[in-house]
């Protein structure tokens, strides 16, 4: 079962190559996008860290300011 | 009309979303791969190798479904000045030309043993290859121009003049003579050449790469909204 599985009567090495550079090409799209995000959101974080008191109270009154610092936090 | 999906108003859900769709595109992936690789029959001609049409089809599908989008979200960005629409397309095309890439060689792939030839300038491959190509200028077109209306007419218009390509893949393989086959699927009719035990994981794989387009997308948006904020927080 498991041969035949491998072998896929003589064009596994096709099947399986097919296979693979797809779920490859799936998972380094993946962690390139996530890094991207992780970098941004570290970055707002910074920043919103260098603001004074009355620049920091006015960026969060923004709804989206908000949701980024929250899910910052979860990082 | 387009108030409800302003960036301020969805972010909540964008960025919460990512998680449960990556957890959905594990479950169905999971079951597209049982069903793709061990459940579904040989074919009588190709014997295994038509696995491979378990990946190459949804991934030609998918691509072309993103570019078309690009188009149209290009044209509603001219016709209603709404930018969000560049940001959403902006969004969009890495998985668009990701799953560009994963049509070729698959495609390449299942051409070895079917035709006996990894590479033929066939209509549909070539036409396919000049999709790739749009991708990719359009991809780089966000990445050299600085400045933000610029970027959005040059982008713009590439989609436009790239969606010529689209029908032009879609009917290649009826106008010219191709070595790839004709379309086995037809959205508008039921008549389909393909038999259910394989037009099941067919169906189950364009769903796992739908979602994983979505996953991408609301990853890339999410940092894209992201960038604008960090723009906004020097300006304050």
């Amino acid at each position: 079962m498991i041969n035949e599985l491998i072998s896929m009567n003589g064009y596994g090495p096709y099947v399986w190559s097919a296979f693979s550079f797809t779920l490859f090409s799936f998972t380094t799209l993946y962690f390139v996008t996530k890094l991207q995000l992780l970098k941004e959101q570290k970055r707002f974080a910074s920043k919103f860290g260098c603001l004074n008191v009355e620049k920091a109270k006015a960026a969060r009154s923004q709804n989206i300011n908000r949701e980024i610092l929250s899910n910052t936090s979860n990082i | 009309m387009f108030k409800s999906f302003e960036p301020n108003k969805i972010f909540a859900i964008t960025i919460k979303a990512p998680k449960y769709v990556l957890f959905l595109f594990i479950v169905v992936l999971t079951i597209g791969l049982t069903e793709a690789l061990v459940l579904s029959p040989q074919d009588y001609k190709q014997s295994d190798a038509v696995r491979i049409m378990y990946v190459h089809v949804p991934a030609a599908w998918i691509s072309l479904g993103i570019f078309s989008s690009l188009a149209l979200l290009s044209i509603g960005s001219f016709v209603f000045k709404n930018k969000n629409f560049a940001l959403i397309a902006k969004s969009l095309a890495p998985s668009g030309f990701v799953f560009n890439i994963i049509a070729l060689v698959t495609g390449s792939i299942w051409g070895k043993p079917t035709w006996g030839t990894w590479w033929a300038w066939d209509a549909r491959i070539t036409s396919m290859l000049i999709l790739a190509l749009f991708y990719g200028m359009y991809l780089l077109a966000w990445r050299i121009y600085e400045n933000k209306e610029q970027v959005i007419k040059v982008t713009s218009l590439i989609a436009i003049l790239g969606v010529i390509n689209v029908p032009i893949i879609k009917f290649s393989v009826d106008w010219w003579n191709t070595l790839h086959q004709p379309a086995s699927i037809n959205i508008l009719s039921t008549n389909t050449a393909i038999h259910t035990s394989m037009l099941i994981p067919l169906g189950i794989m364009t769903a796992a790469f739908a979602l994983f387009s979505l996953l991408i997308f609301l990853m890339k948006y999410n940092t894209e909204l992201i960038k604008v904020k960090n723009k906004g927080l020097d300006r304050l």
